[in-house]
């Protein structure tokens, strides 16, 4: 019963932290249309940026978070406006290509810049230790991972059902001729969904660094998990991208403690049946 | 043609660059490379000898991403499996002749084709790509799994291969490995240009340019598909297999997602949907990587990811598709 119950709060943690990350990449792609490999990229950039602020420089956590949020959308502002604006439309080919390449320099540029080892982002005392929930406890920066992936979750939903902007953006995702030809501006509502996805993949990467731990090869090491979760929960769809977080999270989790030798086998046997079964994803738009 | 007007890109990419007379030509040029590469690197024949496994790998994937447009990020499972069913032919059956070694990459590539094939082919689009990355993994993960066949994580040993035609023996130098490799890419290449002219690498451009109306004519999309993944498999298995021989040991890389990736890189930095691309572009960058990862593997990273951008926003038909493109407008002044 203990291990049932800790194989439950890890795979809960580690997929709302796929969550939050993923849940832009999702939106961009059920949006633009564009496959972003770099999308990771940018969750690491967010992880570096809030262990130097917090590290390095000595601010406070919170502020930490929200300068290296910040500074990620700021990085990826003109990224979006010079490179990816020119593939929007194009084959998936060329949008691999280019976003892996951009992946390939970001890379690169960390290594160069904060070097090869491991980047750690030294949490509050509050979040660092147990927490009891009466019948057992657990550690503290899982509940928290949860508590934003939940946050996250509701905060989009208030967005894109409820407000001014959510309108646009689903006129835009559905139509995006039709939606400019009434008054949309297409260009600003991509802009704008582009910085909120970056900025929720920098706070997925600060948020979850416990879990996939900040080093160069992050960007490559994660891009695959991101893409998957959007392919199986089906782009743009925030149910199905919760959805496929916690499933995946679940099969990963379970197969790592009960199976550890076949490694992600599981996992990927899983992505397979699912794309199959869902070819447009397990909640995706027909 | 008309110069004034120029045709769509679709028309101007399926459209063989050169006549079927310039094939005995490109033949020619890679065997003069061959000699000028054996005389200008004499102690980087290993080097060169795993440059051609990864060209095959490179021309795989051109055959079903370049031909048929079939976008995937999961070819080094065929690779791998080329390489596996060589090196185990050899390491647990006693399989140690060269050409059989190849035989044996080249039907493992094939049976990885064909399982990749029946999976990739199911998904469209994003779905596709996941797929592609999702069978390279899980081939990863069962080659780990499976030790006691293919030595896990240490890699698969004990490959020694007999002499070539009982004469020639696996040298140091790699002076063997390095004449199999260029003898293996000659033929290949040679099936490929006659494959590619022929009705059936035809219909394969067609299917990429319009498979809805390939249908209305009544070929069937998805066999066609699929028996080009399994050439595709026979060509990526001889290159695995080939790899196996030179190295003499297998790991678990060469069924990785990262050399998919690599390969996909390379093939567009040459050019896609012309075999010379495939060939130039691996070349390219392998010879590059060689030569700037020795400095530090993180600049050659950063180059490589700029290189990928530039390519892609000002010359998308890569090296070998630019350059004939400019040889064309020069030839019709």
């Amino acid at each position: 019963m203990q291990s049932v119950l800790s194989i439950a709060v890890d795979a809960l943690a580690y997929g709302m932290v796929l969550f939050v990350i993923s849940i832009g990449l999702s939106m961009t792609m059920g949006l633009m249309r564009v496959v972003n490999l770099a999308h990771g990229a940018f969750a690491m950039v967010g992880g570096y940026l809030a262990s130097y602020a917090v590290r390095d420089l000595g601010l406070g956590y919170v502020a930490g978070v929200v300068l290296a949020v910040a500074g990620t959308v700021v990085i990826a502002a003109p990224i979006e406006r010079l490179l990816y604006r020119r593939i929007y439309n194009k084959p998936e080919l060329i949008q691999v290509l280019m976003t892996i390449g951009i992946t390939f320099c970001v890379i690169g540029i960390a290594n160069y810049l904060f070097g090869p080892t491991l980047k750690t982002i030294p949490l509050p005392e509050m979040l660092s230790g147990p927490v009891d929930l009466g019948f057992r406890s657990i550690a503290a920066h899982k509940l928290f991972a949860i508590l934003c992936g939940l946050a996250v979750a509701a905060a989009l939903w208030y967005l894109v059902e409820r407000t001014p902007f959510g309108v646009k953006l689903r006129a835009s995702v559905d139509n995006a001729p039709m939606a400019a030809a009434l008054g949309v501006r297409t260009k600003s509502v991509y802009a704008a969904s582009f910085a909120i996805a970056v900025g929720l993949a920098a706070f997925g990467g600060i948020v979850g660094a416990e879990l996939l731990p900040i080093e160069p090869y992050y960007a490559l090491r994660y891009m695959v998990t991101f893409l998957v979760v959007v392919s199986v929960g089906g782009a743009g769809s925030i149910g199905g991208a919760l959805l496929a977080c916690l499933v995946l999270g679940a099969v990963d989790t379970t197969g790592r403690y009960l199976v550890p030798e076949y490694g992600e086998f599981f996992f990927y046997l899983a992505v397979i049946v699912i794309v199959c079964a869902f070819p447009r994803g397990l909640l995706g738009k027909a | 043609m008309d110069a004034n007007h120029p045709a769509s890109l679709a028309e101007q990419v399926a459209r063989p660059p050169f006549s079927a007379s310039a094939d005995w030509i490109g033949l020619a040029a890679i065997l003069a490379a061959a000699i000028i590469g054996y005389l200008l690197f004499p102690n980087n024949l290993a080097l060169l000898t795993r440059v051609i496994g990864i060209v095959m790998l490179v021309l795989s994937i051109d055959l079903v991403t370049g031909f048929c447009g079939v976008a995937t990020l999961g070819h080094a499972a065929l690779f791998g499996a080329g390489a596996y069913a060589a090196g185990i032919a050899a390491a647990h059956f006693g399989i140690t002749d060269p050409i059989a070694m190849i035989a044996a990459g080249a039907a493992g590539g094939a049976v990885a084709g064909l399982i990749s094939g029946l999976v990739v082919l199911l998904g469209h689009g994003l779905g596709q790509l996941v797929l592609s990355i999702a069978i390279v993994n899980l081939f990863h993960e069962a080659a780990n799994k499976a030790a006691s066949w293919t030595g896990g994580s240490d890699g698969l040993t004990d490959i020694a291969p007999s002499p070539l035609f009982g004469v020639f023996a696996f040298d140091l130098w790699g002076r063997t490995a390095y004449g199999l490799g260029i003898a293996l890419l000659v033929i290949v290449f040679f099936l490929l240009q006659r494959l590619s002219r022929s009705p059936f690498g035809m219909l394969c451009r067609g299917i990429r340019q319009d498979p809805i109306r390939v249908a209305a004519m009544g070929a069937s999309v998805r066999k066609t598909l699929l028996k080009m993944y399994i050439i595709s498999g026979v060509v990526a298995g001889v290159g695995g297999g080939l790899n196996a021989i030179s190295t003499q040991v297998v790991g678990l890389d060469s069924l990785s997602f990262t050399l998919s990736a690599q390969a996909l890189v390379m093939l567009v930095l040459g050019g896609t949907g012309s075999l010379y691309g495939a060939i130039i572009g691996t070349f390219v960058v392998m010879l590059f990587e060689d030569f700037v990862s020795a400095a530090n593997p993180f600049h050659w990273l950063t180059i490589m990811g700029a290189l990928l951008v530039g390519v892609v926003l000002f010359a998308p038909r890569g090296i070998f598709g630019t350059a004939a493109q400019l040889f064309d407008q020069w030839r019709r002044r």
